[in-house]
């Protein structure tokens, strides 16, 4: 940790906490009815997307998952268009075409959040063979969770960027519960990184509420990758306080086990350490909650003042070029 | 002019296009150093090497996943799946995926992507690589069907799709890869949208698809001995379809069959009869006929499979019919 610049750990630091602020107020949205649709939240988690994606640039891709503000978040996503997009606003990401689960930024490398378990690892695969087509040295990060590392599309996806060697970095969120089996009920292995070995690529298990262990564990899958070396896969063990959606009654759970993650909270371990360092005081804490939440405040009063899509968009951009009509 | 074969031509269009344009790449099963399971691919891993003629895994969720990243990401690929009929092992990165893209991100992604597939009965391939599944693709919006049946419409028909912008489903059919017929040399485009008549005629209008559209040539052929005028109509395309040319054909003829390999039952012959039936009912002198596949699994057994495709007398019979007379077949 000593050797990660100052400024990128304080920066770690505001984006772990825009995440949480903007979830934390989407969940109160969401209760208060003003959202439509399914919302999957990412609080507890966000020491993962931004861990990994503090190494990404504008040219580097992610896929995402239907659990995807936080990566959105992490790798530069607009609060207001993505506000407006929850809330279903013409202004939106989409044009509120898509909504939570299919939020992105293609011009910012987001190739979107994704409605299907396991839907995006082809498509970072695909998204790493064109970069190395194309002779760059990016990356594509896959995100995906416990639940997807069952999927057939996931293991398609390693094998295929394996044998091809392409810049592909495989994130698995385990936070132990694919929606309401947990872990031990879904697979037969505890550490999903043991997948690894079966595509000859490196496997890592990382502390996912543990932002600077992600953080190195990324930085060397991203070096890796970005060297021509192929891809690599990093286990990040982690834990939603949430439930699955939003409404969740989550009877599939323990409060004891919830509180004792809550203890392993990744923001304030991550505050503790930098107040050790002396690079955060708790005036500085509170003027980036502050800003975090003005932004925030910002985003929903853009989506709130925002117009609905016209009806006469409902047939917009099924196609490039001229509309079929049938 | 020159004549090809339908694999031949498709095989030339590649080619030409690859040699256009360095962001269109070929991938799939057996593609390279095979050539093709059907040959179409033939001599491209020779011509343009390894980076841009990929041979995957027997994985075709991946297969179709990774053309649509690619394509997110400024390629152009043009991927085969083998049969058509494994779009069932990787429905998912086609129709949740690739055709819905575009519209979920708000129209900011652009795939031009083509997948190139096979179909169709004919040699004893049984229920699982003998199959016509154009209709599941139609009901996809997002996706463009494209299906040839003459080498020059192969030809021209896979170098519009690969220069479209949309992910397109390429439907080649494996009777017909043999068959040759007469090609330009050079670059041509064939309008995706654009149906051909493929025979003129004024007494009954048979529109028909892929290996039909040869059928329904010779029974047109053999009912002009009689004095009977078949026009055949090819629509080449079934999204976007060419509603327009069948529409007018059936005003001038007032009679309509249509055939394809395809089940009938919620196939794309019930969608065309659907059309006319809405637009042109007025026009119509008789009840329009579908000439189809039965509702059944393709059959192994060449006895049973003869029986399972439509047959020329079984077209015969239905114009026959639409026209009055008694059926025979």
């Amino acid at each position: 940790m000593s050797e990660i610049p100052k400024e990128t750990l304080l920066s770690i630091y505001e984006t772990m906490v825009k995440i949480r602020v903007f979830e934390s107020r989407v969940s109160e949205l969401f209760a208060q009815g003003k959202l439509p649709g399914f919302i999957h939240l990412y609080i507890g988690e966000e020491a993962v997307a931004t861990g990994v994606c503090a190494h990404l640039n504008p040219g580097d891709y992610i896929t995402s998952t239907h659990r995807g503000h936080g990566h959105l978040i992490a790798k530069g996503g607009d609060l207001k268009l993505m506000m407006a997009e929850l809330y279903g606003k013409r202004t939106g990401y989409c044009k509120g075409k898509g909504g939570s689960m299919h939020i992105a930024d293609v011009d910012l490398g987001i190739l979107g959040a994704n409605g299907i378990v396991g839907g995006g690892p082809p498509i970072a695969t695909g998204a790493g063979f064109a970069l190395k087509y194309q002779g760059k040295d990016n990356v594509a990060v896959c995100f995906f969770g416990d639940g997807a590392s069952n999927q057939g599309t996931t293991h398609e996806g390693m094998n295929m960027a394996a044998i091809w060697k392409l810049p592909v970095v495989f994130v698995c969120e385990n936070n132990f519960y694919g929606i309401s089996l947990s872990q031990e009920r879904h697979q037969s292995i505890s550490d999903i990184a043991d997948r690894a070995a079966a595509y000859d690529m490196p496997g890592v298990v990382v502390d996912g509420n543990d932002v600077t262990a992600v953080y190195e564990a990324a930085a060397e899958a991203i070096k890796r990758a970005r060297a021509g070396h192929g891809p690599s896969l990093i286990e990040c063990k982690t834990y939603r306080y949430r439930g699955h959606f939003e409404g969740d009654p989550t009877v599939y759970r323990s409060k004891e086990e919830l509180e004792a993650w809550m203890k392993k909270d990744p923001i304030p371990r991550f505050e503790t350490n930098l107040k050790k360092m002396g690079l955060l005081d708790d005036a500085r804490i509170m003027a980036i909650h502050k800003e975090m939440e003005d932004r925030v405040d910002e985003a929903i009063r853009f989506a709130e003042e925002s117009p609905w899509p016209d009806p006469s968009e409902l047939l917009e951009d099924i196609y490039t070029g001229p509309a079929v009509v049938v | 002019m020159r004549k090809l074969t339908y694999a031949g031509a498709l095989n030339e269009a590649l080619r030409l296009e690859m040699q256009r344009d360095p962001t269109i790449f070929v991938a799939g099963e057996d593609v390279g150093t095979y050539g093709g399971i059907f040959g179409v691919t033939n001599g491209l891993l020779a011509e343009f090497g390894p980076k841009r003629v990929v041979d995957t895994p027997i994985t075709e969720s991946a297969i179709i996943g990774m053309a649509t990243g690619a394509a997110a990401a400024g390629l152009r690929p043009v991927v085969e799946l083998m049969f058509i009929d494994f779009i069932g092992v990787s429905l998912d990165q086609l129709f949740n995926q690739a055709a819905k893209m575009k519209y979920m991100f708000g129209g900011k992604a652009t795939l031009p992507l083509v997948l190139r597939t096979e179909c169709g009965a004919g040699m004893s391939a049984a229920a699982q690589h003998s199959q016509c599944l154009e209709s599941w693709f139609m009901h996809v919006p997002g996706l463009k069907v494209v299906l040839p049946s003459t080498p020059y419409d192969a030809k021209g028909l896979l170098i519009s799709s690969i220069r479209d912008n949309n992910p397109i489903v390429f439907i080649e059919h494996k009777m017909l890869y043999g068959t040759e017929g007469e090609v330009p040399e050079g670059e041509y485009t064939i309008p995706l949208g654009k149906a051909d008549i493929k025979r003129a005629g004024t007494d009954v209008t048979v529109v028909a698809t892929l290996a039909m559209v040869p059928k329904a040539l010779a029974v047109a052929e053999e009912l002009s001995k009689e004095g009977i005028s078949v026009e055949v109509i090819d629509p080449r395309t079934l999204t976007p379809l060419d509603e327009e040319t069948i529409l007018e054909s059936v005003k001038k003829t007032h009679r309509l069959v249509i055939v394809t390999e395809e089940v009938g039952h919620a196939g794309s012959s019930a969608e065309i009869a659907a059309r006319v039936a809405e637009k042109a009912f007025d026009y119509l002198d008789a009840g329009i006929r579908r000439v189809t596949a039965p509702f059944s699994p393709v059959p192994f057994s060449p006895a049973l499979e003869s029986h399972f495709i439509p047959s020329e007398a079984k077209i015969m019979d239905a114009v026959r019919a639409v026209l009055g007379a008694p059926e025979t077949a």
